[in-house]
């Protein structure tokens, strides 16, 4: 009976565990995010990559994203006449849950999978050992910026998003569907406040927080050579992007 | 001086290093021997202070690395070079990034003079016009070459070497070696390298240190070595 409950409880244990080494690795990049030298050049370089380079694959998801929105609840507002609250539907389910998450679900599989191949990389061919032995933090250097990086970019990527995704709406609602252009946007006037947005954003910096630090995490304890860097890319992305749900629901019943 | 004292080490309860005592004298080069698995390289990340030990000292300058905290470990290792197995160059940078990586880190010099630097010691370890090459464009020997230059960049006083000559033909390995020894003599660091290669060893030792189940079981010069009638060291020598 007890070696039954052992075997129940052991991926519990290690869930746990697998948690704590998590949040001490953020600790750990939060101590170094105040000390000298700041790694600025690092830091933007990793901001091109996680930011400009996702923007494209962004602006398609996000106007995709609004199109179809529009689509549908265009079908279900017909039903009862209500087709001129389609853009404030729009406009207020883009920025308060679709922007953030869809960006986030992206860049993770876009910039998340890519940290973890990267650092897994340079884990299993000793070159974070060959940090350690120039005197160079490999969370200063490698996961600090990263982490940065996300929490910064994550938001401005939201923000095309948003935008995008409200103008794809529009281009369904009014070019396709023919709702009054006037009232489309009068709409999401009257409906949308400004701490939709700014939630959506800060939800958005939460989970950039949440990829960067789960792939550098998978990445740094990589074992296990090139099957290695495989596992660890796959499971920091489904990791990754349950969290972002899971902390979605959390976030959403905080804040809203 | 370096100084392991009684190093005991386990791995998921199985013991890589049993009660382990070595002195590694300066100045010198000391190539510890072994068979694959035995251990060697979990050695020499004690001496770096990559790993810590279970229980025992690993005394570097009369301190004791195991007692360090990250700041500590950083400022100590800076005494120290390294070159890895695979090199372990930065894929991301080029070969002149990576051997300027730790003068960029580590001093004020200006773009110039780090430039100087990174040609100087290229030059040291026979590589000319690489500067602008990445590392996946150059051979095994021109990147443990590279490797060498820059674990040579800071001028540390302790350098050491994770199987310098696996994987490499014998002519490259040759050249291996005397860059191995021309750089020792030039520099007058402690080289500490770690090979099973026994011609290998056997040519560019000062001292030479038989590593098995755990412990150091035989050290003395290369001659000694030779005649030692110890049947593991026997055996282990007279494959090559």
């Amino acid at each position: 009976m007890i070696r039954l409950l052992e075997l129940a409880g052991r991926p519990f244990i290690i869930a746990v565990e697998e948690s704590g080494r998590i949040m001490l690795l953020l600790f750990s990049a939060i101590a170094w995010m105040f000390r000298p030298p700041f790694r600025f050049r690092i830091i933007f370089k990793q901001m091109e990559f996680v930011g400009v380079n996702s923007i494209f694959v962004v602006m398609i998801t996000g106007a995709f994203t609004g199109m179809v929105f529009a689509l549908q609840s265009y079908h279900g507002f017909s039903l009862f006449g209500g087709e001129s609250l389609v853009g404030s539907t729009v406009a207020l389910g883009m920025t308060r849950e679709l922007g953030p998450v869809f960006t986030a679900l992206m860049v993770t599989g876009r910039v998340g999978s890519a940290m973890t191949a990267e650092l897994g990389t340079m884990k299993v061919t000793e070159q974070i050992d060959a940090l350690h032995t120039m005197s160079v933090n490999p969370i200063h250097y490698l996961v600090m910026p990263r982490i940065v990086a996300a929490i910064l970019m994550l938001p401005v990527l939201t923000v095309v998003s948003d935008f995008i995704g409200i103008l794809g709406g529009y281009f369904v609602g009014v070019e396709m569907l023919k709702i009054n252009s006037g009232i489309f946007v009068a709409k999401i006037v009257e409906y949308v406040e400004l701490e939709d947005i700014f939630n959506g954003l800060i939800k958005a910096a939460c989970f950039g927080l949440i990829l960067s630090l789960i792939g550098c995490y998978k990445g740094i304890n990589t074992t296990g050579g090139a099957e290695g860097v495989g596992k660890a890319t796959t499971q920091s992305v489904v990791l990754s992007s349950i969290t972002i749900f899971i902390s979605d629901y959390f976030l959403t019943s905080f804040m809203f | 001086m370096i100084e392991l004292i009684k190093v005991c080490k386990s791995f998921k309860g199985q013991k890589v290093l049993d009660n382990l005592d070595l002195q590694i004298e300066p100045e010198k080069i000391t190539v510890i021997i072994g068979r694959s698995g035995s251990g060697k390289s979990v050695l020499l990340k004690h001496i770096m202070g990559l790993i810590k030990p279970d229980s025992g000292q690993v005394l570097v300058n009369g301190t004791d690395t195991a007692k360090l905290n990250d700041k500590e470990l950083n400022e100590m290792r800076k005494v120290f070079g390294m070159l890895f197995q695979d090199a372990a160059l930065f894929d991301s940078m080029t070969v002149g990034e990576n051997v300027a990586f730790p003068l960029k880190e580590h001093t004020k010099l200006s773009k110039k003079e780090i430039d100087e630097i990174v040609e100087e010691k290229l030059l040291a370890v026979d590589l000319k016009n690489v500067t602008h090459k990445m590392p996946s464009e150059l051979s095994g020997g021109m990147r443990k070459r590279v490797g060498l230059a820059r674990a040579i960049a800071l001028n540390p006083k302790i350098v050491l070497f994770d199987e310098p000559t696996t994987g490499l033909d014998p002519i490259m390995c040759e050249g291996i070696d005397n860059l191995i020894i021309n750089t020792q003599r030039h520099t007058k660091a402690t080289f500490v390298v770690i090979s099973h290669d026994i011609g290998s060893t056997f040519k560019i030792a000062h001292k030479v240190a038989m590593l098995y189940k755990g412990k150091i079981i035989k050290i003395g010069t290369p001659e000694e070595i030779r005649s030692s009638n110890n049947p593991v060291i026997k055996r282990f020598i007279s494959r090559d």
